[in-house]
């Protein structure tokens, strides 16, 4: 291949349709307030663990929508639970909760 | 004369035994349920002189006297305590009556053994008595009717108070179901009927001022008819009979565990499993006395006060689903307002952590990043963290701090509301203060939050990490800002040899030692006690002696142990923020009472949470200290 100077990234495209989202449902209607996030991200710049790791909470829910199991859970396991994310978060969700959740639904045999 | 038994006294015999073997069989497993090393602790407690003296002292006062219940409402006090002890007394004078009168001793009882005529004896001596009008009868009989009277007056006072709550001032009473109300209706009963009884024969066996003349000549017209007079006796005993039959599974096995209770907390115990062994103990010996319910923030919504200390024991005990008793767990502020008022110190929080440590998470948390992290001042790995530079950067950051005795540590929190760590910063500027701020570039969490979830050997990780941090630091004094993390401190890290304080006691230390240059003003504030800081740790002189060399300080409506979670708490995992929303309206109103200028708290957590809601300014006791030095 001639080396233009650039390449084309790997496509981070996601198909929804092979998307199981069965645990994911799970999530949502355990904490129903998951659906009000807006993605504004004030979780993620609060984090504690987020200083040391690549820990963000508003990734996790967007990852979980998209099937992306494995990175979500990843970063789950580095979250210190200290309800930082919570405190500030700009719609009220119990992320604290949201987050502790996913370690009881998700495993890591099923993902 | 009579023989010394007759067929009524058969039902309360039967049911005796029953109670007996009951509680001694439940004493045995509770104290086999003990782990061995709390086992050997108690059974050496109960030789020692020492700790049998104290024993001994608080049975009377808890079991009989009720002195913690007369401290916090005096009606409430009395009329546990007419109950409690008119009736222990009643036994104990009976006994010494049939003791004593000891023509009745001498016979033979038919087909029973001694021991079992020994139990029936005292409560129904009047049956198998002869009237006697000696100096030594009289004095019995006095006594005996004043300690009827004394139950009597209890009772009444039980009535009321469960008619109109607000008359003995309390807002909810527990609410019972019909068990528990059958149970009470015949413990209610026992005392009038034993009164009748003894009235209707009361020419023969003779009797007190009460039986005799109130109850005989005027109740019975002077008549004595012997059916009428047997139906009492047996109404007597049946009574007796359903209420001891009933006693172990209604809130009065309260009276026998409370014993047991106080001889396992004098030996120094604590809960370390939900269900067993000293916490059964505490679920047992709780009388549902709803003193909790009140006073709980969470019952400030409507339907939330069904998750309050009395009705989470009680469905433990019911042995309701786990889902039901994990659910409440996970709702409750862990406040520790429901302790301070318990009549019987039971610690239902220590359940509810020894709950919340069983949850099953199936992934488990991994803090493995934080061994290779030298001290906080690392940044990102995107950053290039691990690259050997930085690693040397804060290496020699590590060196820089062993060389001052003071460190300081903000904790996670207090990076959410700068104007603290600012402010500490000026007053340690000002004070002159060899100090080291160790996470001034963020922190890793104190663990406390974590243990809260019950991932108690995850935040192992977080409190190794930072005990390491602290001891390489060779600081002999740590101030923290978070109470939070003070509390984790004390409790859980070993820092041997550093003196763990929190801003309010330092900043105290330095006004006391004239280090600061206070310019007082002339506002009124009024001092919210944060949970961690007040309750758990009595830290409630130091801020207001702060306040008050500043400016003039109000009182709260319920201040000091009284004082209500801000509602911002990381103790509840499962609520939501409107619930909260409402607790910290409630907490603000409380501290509004006498219309401050400003409130002042001692927490990171409470600030960010009242700021939100509060019609007046809310600021941190280092920023109003900083305001007004120079
Ligand atoms: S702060 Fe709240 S709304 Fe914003 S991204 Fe995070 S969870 Fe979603
Ligand atoms: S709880 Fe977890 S995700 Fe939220 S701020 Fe703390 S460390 Fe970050
Ligand atoms: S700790 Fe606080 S919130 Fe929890 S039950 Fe007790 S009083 Fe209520
Ligand atoms: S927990 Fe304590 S205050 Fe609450 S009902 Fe039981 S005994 Fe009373
Ligand atoms: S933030 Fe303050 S008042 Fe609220 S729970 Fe924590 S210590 Fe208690």
């Amino acid at each position: 291949m001639i080396d233009f100077g650039f390449s084309i990234s790997k496509s981070s495209h996601i198909k929804m349709d092979d998307v199981d989202l069965k645990l994911f449902n799970k999530l949502e209607a355990l904490n129903p307030d998951i659906k009000t996030c807006m993605a504004c991200g004030l979780c993620t710049a609060t984090c504690t663990a987020g200083k040391f790791t690549d820990v963000s909470f508003r990734q996790i829910i967007l990852m979980l929508q998209r099937g992306k199991e494995k990175e979500a859970v990843e970063k789950v396991k580095k979250c210190m639970m200290c309800g930082k994310c919570m405190l500030v978060c700009s719609r009220g969700i119990n992320t604290r909760n949201i987050l502790l959740s996913i370690t009881r639904i998700y495993n890591e045999q099923n993902i | 004369m009579r023989p010394l038994f007759d067929p009524f006294v058969l039902p309360f015999v039967i049911s005796m035994t029953f109670v007996l073997l009951y509680c001694i069989i439940g004493m045995i497993r509770i104290v086999f349920q003990l782990p061995k090393e709390d086992r050997r602790k108690f059974l050496r407690s109960l030789i020692y002189p020492k700790s049998a003296l104290k024993n001994f002292r608080d049975l009377v006062n808890d079991c009989l006297l009720h002195t913690k219940i007369w401290k916090r409402k005096p009606l409430l006090g009395y009329m546990h305590m007419s109950i409690a002890l008119g009736w222990f007394m009643i036994i104990i004078v009976g006994h010494f009556e049939s003791i004593a009168f000891s023509p009745l001793r001498g016979l033979e009882v038919p087909f029973m053994p001694k021991l079992m005529s020994n139990l029936y004896l005292p409560i129904f001596f009047r049956y198998f008595a002869i009237e006697d009008l000696s100096l030594k009868a009289q004095i019995f009989s006095f006594l005996m009717d004043f300690f009827l009277l004394m139950i009597i007056s209890g009772i009444f006072i039980a009535v009321v108070k469960k008619k109109k709550p607000r008359k003995v001032g309390l807002k909810r009473v527990t609410k019972f179901g019909i068990k528990e109300d059958l149970v009470r209706l015949s413990l209610w009963t026992i005392f009038p009927l034993r009164f009748l009884a003894e009235s209707s024969m009361a020419n023969i066996a003779g009797g007190s001022f009460f039986t005799k003349y109130l109850g005989f000549e005027l109740l019975f017209g002077g008549n004595y008819n012997e059916t009428l007079s047997m139906i009492f006796w047996w109404l007597y005993s049946i009574d007796l009979a359903i209420f001891m039959t009933l006693l172990p599974f209604s809130r009065y096995m309260h009276i026998p565990a409370e014993a047991l209770l106080i001889l396992l907390r004098n030996a120094g115990l604590k809960t370390t499993e939900p269900r067993k062994g000293y916490a059964l103990a505490e679920i047992y010996s709780c009388p549902s006395c709803g003193m909790c319910i009140d006073v709980c923030p969470m019952s400030e919504v409507k339907d939330n006060y069904k998750n309050t200390a009395v009705y989470f024991i009680r469905n433990i005990r019911k042995g309701k689903r786990r889902r039901d008793v994990k659910a409440m767990t996970e709702k409750c502020l862990m406040c520790g307002k429901c302790i301070e008022v318990c009549p019987l110190g039971i610690e239902s929080l220590d359940i509810k952590i020894a709950q919340r440590n069983k949850t099953y998470y199936k992934i488990k948390s991994d803090f493995e990043y934080l061994k290779s992290q030298q001290d906080y001042k690392t940044t990102r790995p995107q950053d290039k963290a691990h690259s050997p530079e930085t690693q040397q950067l804060s290496n020699s950051a590590t060196q820089q701090l062993s060389n001052s005795a003071t460190l300081y540590f903000a904790g996670c929190m207090s990076h959410l509301t700068p104007t603290i760590t600012r402010s500490m910063k000026k007053i340690f500027e000002i004070a002159k203060e060899n100090y080291e701020f160790l996470d001034a570039e963020g922190s890793i969490c104190c663990g406390r939050p974590m243990m809260l979830t019950g991932k108690v050997n995850e935040a192992k990780a977080l409190i190794d990490k930072n005990t390491e941090l602290i001891k390489n630091s060779g600081a002999k004094r740590l101030i923290l800002s978070c109470p939070i993390c003070y509390k984790v401190f004390k409790e859980e890290y070993n820092l041997e040899g550093i003196e763990i304080l929190h801003h309010t006691q330092y900043i105290n230390e330095l006004i006391e030692n004239d280090k600061l240059e206070i310019d007082r003003d002339d506002k009124r504030y009024v001092y919210h006690d944060p949970c961690e800081l007040g309750r758990a740790f009595d830290i409630y002189d130091e801020p207001r002696n702060i306040i008050d060399n500043i400016g003039l300080l109000t009182p709260g409506k319920s201040d000091k142990d009284m004082a209500v979670c801000c509602g911002g708490s990381i103790g509840s995992l499962t609520m939501t923020l409107e619930e909260r929303d409402e607790i910290t309206k409630n907490s603000i109103k409380d501290l509004m009472h006498n219309n401050p200028d400003e409130i002042v708290t001692a927490c990171p957590l409470c600030l960010k949470t009242f700021a939100r809601l509060a019609p007046v300014k809310v600021r941190d006791i280092a920023e109003i200290v900083a305001n007004t030095i120079n």
